[in-house]
């Protein structure tokens, strides 16, 4: 990128970095990983209208919902006067895939140019090495301390939606979400190392945490969130559609930011075997996926061993779950990590499915709705239904649908109709 | 007894049960969002009608979900009520289609898939709400469908997606003179297609189909669309339009205590919450000096009885509005007005100037011009001197009025046209052309939802205190938050005002896509009908921050201006209009034809004009013909020599690979998506196999519609949604194979950042493998292959192939992989060199080029729509983007430059910059619904700004509307020529 301005290294020490939210708890992680190494960043928390407003005013309205409110939310977050523009940068991950996912940087900037705020540096947070900046170079301890925190966060998120629902004492559950992130960040403080090591313990630590917590049994719906990541995750972009799912008497099941990091790496090693490539660093590729998907069978064991509670389910039993319903070549957007996914839900017991897109998002084309046919001939006791995002969507409309999926699921589980 | 209580989007239905679950009581009314006062006034009825009997209340649709949360009542989703209902009314019933104000539902009751449910999503096309709609368009009431379709003689193919479309392919053919019964049938087949394709998504709809809900129980012959569509008789149980209602009434549980309940519904009407934009007028006063400060822009009507002089007519007969004028030599106004289409604008202009002849018996005719969609039609009938494009029409018209104008905003009836003047040429057009939103009679349909005039309504909304904020979507999405915003309590002021501000913001945001209005420029004026209303005057000059200018004749401006050009460009002084005496024997035939020129089969409208005498010795007056609902001009008189067409050439050189020997097998390939680049690559390849190559042929609508009912997302971009029939057609081939690999990456030409193909054209072999039940019988070579990486493709493409066809030797499969690149190559180069050739001949003879970019498969006529033709029968050569791309070195883009594709647009407008040839210019063509293409078409233009030039783009779809199209490149002639001069 020409004409680009570079995060440098003086102003990493004045700037303050605003991040998008997307998922609370791992990137409140995150975020700390990065305070700790002298990072000034703020996880942005602002939505509503003014925030979907902002991004239709500086982004092309037929970009896809995420681009929008990522967008938008940072450019009112600028112009809100809380921050100082002149010392404020962001920062936006930028995947490299085939998705015009990866275009939203060049959007952001371009929005940036249109609000007069083009002197506002962007970081861009890529595996790729995509755009260097002297005041960003986060070291290798940051990235694995990152990694870790994710994969923290993912255990934490799945424990937290098992118990949630049945708690006895309403924010119990989150409270020691919360206990938890202070506790990781404060052994990251302690040693660089220190929540590497106790990995295990830590792990199940939290399941003991979270299956100790008082709660009543009852009768629940399980119904799985499955789609585009960002709609998938972001309370705004869905609708508060988690928080919608547990009032109408549902436990939720989301798989985990781990998967759609895995999958990335994945691909890489996929591409060579359809298409040839560098074998030497297929191999790096392989081992790397080989120790995560170590680490993710130890967290497994080590939560089973600890709770009642299920752990979230490793990379490698995801993938064999797609089961050739699309071939493993699919790798735009989620893919088809969100095929099997579904199939990894349906499979557990969860065949009620929600699955979420950006209006008109081209992958899920493909490997959302384009698979539902299929996977409901291959499983008819399947529930899924498609959800489209956009700033026109109306809550009562999407929630017309959820209900009406919830009457089905209900109907199945009585396993008489009425 | 039980109570059941349907809230839909426009309708209340209620029913009462009695023990033995019979009928006793049903009611059904429109609610004009009035639900509360309804609901009160229903159970009020019931109660009287029962007294001292004891009942339970069940409620159910879609905007009864807020009413029955607050009230503590037993809701039913209503999908699911319609089947607690069929149970009981139908109870063998395989699948029932509902269709009720907004909504569309099939559900699927028995068969392999199990109990399913399909319900429109963010789309509400193809519903009650839309029927309405194009009554409304039609100028008939809604019951009088019934009766024209029954007499139709033939039918239109209109687009069903959404209204909005719809709309945009009823409108010119009531403009051209289509027979209101034929349209009225072509609506309810619109209907019926659009639910199919919609909702069934694959699933077959077959057994005991029962039809519920209003439009299906008023409209029979919307039922026999359905028949005929689905190769069925289907059932319409009696009370089929109290289903839903039914349905909650027997689910309720819990009795009900209705004299409690009533005075909680009438306390909910007060409470507004919906989120709202500031009034726009904090008070009556400020109306007033608002409304002082617009009158000073007038233009006098000067009254001159018995005026001599020489006089010019200009009409512009615009999509649901006439609007003539009559000026003098010094281009004063003479007789104005502002006319209904009602259909059929011949009849309004005809009283036009005979009450002229009437009213100034002496005055000559000098000259007369038409504009508007009715243009060609109006002129053919009247014979008039000449047209211009409107957006020509409305520049001259401001110039006139504000010499320094250098922003144009006209928002008519069913049109947003704006455009910047940069050295007094026009160079910035933005056109509505997916999307209606912003236009007059958008608030029009809503208007007549209330029951009311649109001037009364909006209005009504002028001093509204919290306008309803419907930020800026298309129409379809407009209906359901118009919804949502009646559930939370708006008032029909708060409705109109913020309707009227909506329409403001799709201007600016959706059709301008301004950020600032500094962009816009100074002297802006707005004119159009939709001007006029004071509300959206308003919500424009506070939404820009500025004052602008609005001329009295806001709404005829059209028409002044295309007067003001007669004045100025017909010669002889004498116009060759219809006399008096024409006028008054003139009589239109209307017939229909299908025309043979080529195999699009064109349906042909031919109205005749007659308004001679049969002794006419001048035979001046012979009849005049006027044909409409052509693609070319081919047939019609066009004749011109052809000029050069990169497009044609293109589609001739794909077809005229011969097949092959058939040794090995017989191998299907369907033309679309990326098959129209690679198709040289995989034909050398096989038929060096000696495998016979199948090609499916060209697309039309019949292809289409064989493979629509297996589209599993209704969103994707057409040319994808085509890719079914390509497999049907094949399939009815008995092919040994049906080859249409993956591929993630396309050829890498070095001059982008990466070589992706879109995920759609990478992908979409996968949903073609998973969800078209015909290619489970046959073998789909649907594999994953790489052919940017040709080594390692030669050696994998052996094993991809032995896994369908064993037994081939690994060699000869090698040798052939060669051969395709070779052929592709070859290919290639041919287009480059043909496309270079043209750009040199017009050169160097002074013909114009148009680059056309798009993707490969822009070149199937059914997606282009014969764009290609239509601009060489204007005037102009046209070249591809792939024929000049590689010309540019790669250079630096605002962009992620990733896919192949999309990187050849960027070459393209950089290389009409660096040509440096006025002659040359850039037409980028884009499917709707296509994602990245919101990424390119902004770099493509400022690529094209920054140096100078100008940028036009036409949105192509399933259907797309020609007359638009043709005011964007006639538009861009006009200006072109400006620029000459």
């Amino acid at each position: 990128m020409e004409n680009r301005i570079e995060f440098t290294r003086e102003m990493r020490d004045s700037y303050t970095i605003l991040m998008p939210n997307m998922l609370p708890v791992h990137l409140k992680l995150v975020k700390d990983v990065f305070a700790l190494h002298g990072y000034n960043m703020v996880l942005l928390d602002n939505e509503g209208p003014a925030v979907v407003e902002a991004g239709l005013k500086y982004v092309h309205n037929d970009t896809c919902y995420p681009a929008l409110l990522v967008i938008g939310q940072f450019i009112n977050a600028l112009q809100s006067g809380k921050y100082d523009p002149h010392r404020t940068a962001l920062i936006i991950t930028q995947t490299g895939g085939g998705c015009r996912a990866s275009n939203y940087i060049h959007l952001l900037r371009k929005a940036l140019v249109k609000a007069h705020l083009e002197y506002v540096p962007v970081i861009s947070l890529n595996p790729a090495g995509l755009e260097k900046n002297s005041g960003f170079q986060p070291s290798y301890t940051v990235i694995l301390q990152a990694m870790l925190m994710i994969l923290y966060a993912d255990v934490l998120m799945c424990l937290k939606n098992q118990v949630e629902p049945y708690e006895d004492n309403r924010g119990d559950c989150a409270r020691l979400v919360d206990d938890w992130a202070d506790r990781l960040t404060r052994q990251f403080q302690r040693h660089p190392l220190a929540s590497a090591l106790g990995f295990r313990k830590n792990v199940r630590r939290m399941a003991r945490d979270f299956d100790a917590v008082p709660y009543t049994a009852q009768d629940r719906i399980k119904v799985g969130i499955v789609g585009e990541i960002y709609v998938k995750y972001s309370h705004m972009a869905n609708n508060h559609l988690e928080q919608f799912l547990l009032e109408q008497g549902c436990e939720v099941n989301v798989p985990g930011l781990m998967g759609f990091l895995l999958n990335a790496l994945d691909h890489s090693i996929d591409d060579v075997n359809l298409y040839g490539g560098n074998r030497l660093r297929q191999l790096g590729a392989k081992l790397l996926m080989a120790y995560a998907v170590h680490v993710e069978k130890a967290i497994a064991r080590a939560v089973r061993s600890a709770s009642r509670l299920a752990p979230p389910p490793p990379y490698d039993v995801t993938r064999r779950e797609l089961g050739g319903v699309l071939g493993v070549g699919c790798k735009m957007g989620e893919g088809w990590l969100l095929t099997a996914e579904m199939c990894e839900l349906i499979d557990s017991g969860v065949p009620n499915i929600v699955c979420v897109q950006p209006f008109g998002c081209l992958p899920n084309h493909i490997a959302g709705k384009g698979t539902i046919r299929a996977l409901r001939e291959k499983h008819p006791e399947a529930n899924i239904v498609p959800i489209d995002y956009d700033p026109g969507a109306t809550r009562v409309n999407q929630e017309n649908r959820l209900k009406l999926m919830l009457s089905v699921a209900r109907e199945q589980r009585a396993g008489a109709t009425p | 007894m039980r109570i059941g209580l349907d809230i839909g989007s426009t309708t209340i239905k209620a029913v009462v049960l009695d023990a033995d679950n019979n009928i006793v009581f049903s009611r059904y009314q429109r609610h004009r969002s009035q639900i509360a006062m309804l609901c009160e006034v229903l159970l009020h009825a019931i109660q009287a009608e029962f007294p001292g009997e004891r009942f339970t209340l069940g409620i159910s649709g879609s905007a009864g979900m807020g009413l029955a949360e607050e009230l503590g009542i037993d809701f039913l989703q209503e999908v699911y009520a319609t089947r607690v209902a069929l149970k009981h009314m139908v109870p063998d019933a395989d699948a029932a289609i509902e269709l009720g104000g907004e909504d569309a539902k099939i559900l699927f009751l028995t068969g392999a898939g199990g109990l399913e449910v399909r319900m429109n999503g963010t789309c509400a096309g193809g519903t009650g709400a839309f029927i309405d709609q194009m009554a409304t368009l039609m100028d008939v009431p809604v019951e009088q469908l019934e009766a024209l379709s029954e007499a139709h003689e033939r039918t239109y193919t209109i687009a069903s997606r959404c209204g909005v479309f719809a709309k945009s392919d009823i409108q010119p053919l009531l403009n051209q003179g289509a027979r209101k019964e034929d349209i009225a049938r072509s609506i309810f087949e619109a209907v019926a297609s659009q639910t199919i394709a919609g909702l069934a998504q694959g699933r077959e709809i077959a057994g005991e189909v029962v039809y519920l809900g209003g439009p299906l129980t008023f409209f029979p012959e919307l039922r026999d669309c359905f028949d005929k569509a689905l190769g069925i008789e289907g059932i319409h149980p009696e009370d089929s339009l109290f289903s839903v209602a039914m349905g909650a009434a027997l689910q309720a549980e819990g009795e009900a205590d209705i004299d409690a309940l009533i005075p909680r519904i009438r306390s909910r009407a007060g409470a507004a919450r919906y989120a709202a934009c500031p009034a726009l007028f904090d008070s009556e006063l400020e109306y007033e000096s608002f409304k002082a400060r617009h009158a000073r822009a007038r233009v006098e009507t000067l009254s001159r009885p018995g005026y001599a002089g020489k006089v010019y007519v200009g009409i512009d007969a615009g999509s649901t509005t006439i609007k003539a004028v009559v000026i003098d030599e010094s281009l004063n106004l003479l007789k104005t007005a502002y006319l209904s289409n009602k259909g059929n604008p011949i009849p309004a202009v005809r009283r036009f100037l005979m009450e002229f002849y009437r009213e100034s018996p002496d005055a000559v005719i000098a000259g007369a011009g038409s504009t508007g969609y009715g243009e060609a039609l109006v002129r053919a009938a009247f014979r008039l001197d000449g047209g211009v494009v409107e957006t020509v029409a409305h520049f001259i018209a401001a110039r006139q009025l504000q010499p320094d104008v250098d922003f144009i905003i006209d928002i008519g009836g069913q049109d947003i046209k704006c455009f910047k003047i940069r050295d007094h040429a026009i160079d910035d057009i933005f056109l509505n052309e997916a999307c209606s939103s912003g236009c007059g009679s958008f608030i029009q349909t809503f208007a007549a939802t209330w029951g009311l005039p649109v001037d009364e309504f909006a209005r009504r909304g002028l001093l509204a205190r919290h306008p309803v904020d419907l930020g800026s979507r298309c129409t379809v999405f407009m209906n359901s938050s118009v919804k949502q915003a009646q559930k939370d309590g708006a008032t029909l002021e708060d409705i109109s005002a913020g309707l009227s501000i909506s329409i403001v913001k799709n201007a600016l945001y959706k059709v301008i896509r301004t950020a600032s209005a500094s962009e816009l420029g100074d002297h802006i004026v707005v004119q159009g009908g939709t001007f006029l209303n004071d509300a959206v005057l308003r919500a424009f000059e506070r939404e820009i921050g500025k004052d602008v200018v609005r001329p009295n004749i806001a709404g005829l401006m059209g028409a002044y201006g295309v007067a003001v050009w007669s004045a100025r460009n017909v010669r002889g002084g004498q116009s060759g209009i219809l006399t008096r005496e024409e006028l008054e024997r003139f009589t239109q035939k209307t017939a229909s034809a299908r025309c043979q020129g080529c195999q699009n089969h064109c349906q042909l409208s031919i109205i005749t004009f007659d308004s001679g005498r049969a002794d006419d010795p001048s035979g001046k007056a012979a009849p005049r013909r006027f044909v409409s609902g052509n693609r070319c001009e081919r047939m019609t008189g066009g004749g011109k020599a052809e000029l050069p067409n990169l497009y044609e050439e293109k589609r001739r050189m794909l077809r005229a690979l011969p097949e092959g020997e058939n040794r090995r097998g017989r191998i299907g390939i369907p033309m679309g998506l990326n098959m129209y680049e690679l198709y040289p690559f995989w034909h050398a390849l096989f038929t060096k196999l000696g495998f016979q190559v199948v090609q499916s042929p060209e697309s039309d609508h019949a292809l289409y519609a064989r493979g629509q009912r297996t589209i599993p997302s209704d969103t994707a971009c057409y040319p994808a949604k085509l890719m079914h029939g390509h497999i049907e057609w094949l399939l009815g081939q008995g092919v040994d194979a049906v080859f249409y690999p993956c591929m993630s990456y396309n050829f890498d030409e070095h001059r982008g950042d990466n070589h992706f193909n879109c995920p759609v054209v990478a992908y979409y072999p996968e949903v073609l493998r998973l969800n078209v039940p015909g290619l489970r019988a046959t073998k789909f070579i649907s594999d994953y292959v790489g052919i940017h990486r040709p080594k390692d493709f030669e050696r994998k493409f052996p094993k991809i192939l032995a896994r369908y066809f064993p037994g081939i030797p690994k060699a000869e499969v090698r040798q052939a992989v060669r051969a395709a690149y070779a052929a592709y190559d070859d290919h290639m180069a041919a287009v480059r060199r043909r496309g270079m050739e043209i750009l040199e001949d017009c050169r160097a003879k002074g013909i114009p080029v148009i680059l056309l970019c798009g993707r490969p498969y822009h070149i199937d006529p059914e997606i282009s729509h014969g764009i290609d033709r239509q601009i060489t029968q204007l005037g102009a050569a046209v070249v591809t983007e792939d024929a000049v791309n590689l010309q540019e070195r790669r250079f630096h883009v605002n962009v992620l430059n990733q896919w192949t594709y999309h990187s050849r647009l960027y070459s393209a407008a950089q290389y009409v910059v660096d040509r440096g040839d006025p002659g040359v210019n850039l037409v980028q063509l884009v499917s709707f619904g296509c994602g990245v293409d919101a990424i390119t078409t902004d770099e493509v233009r400022r690529i094209l700004q920054q140096g100078k030039r100008l940028y036009t783009q036409l949105k192509i779809d399933e259907i797309t509307n020609p007359g638009a199209v043709l005011i964007r490149l006639r538009s861009l002639f006009a200006a072109l020529e400006e620029e000459n001069k």
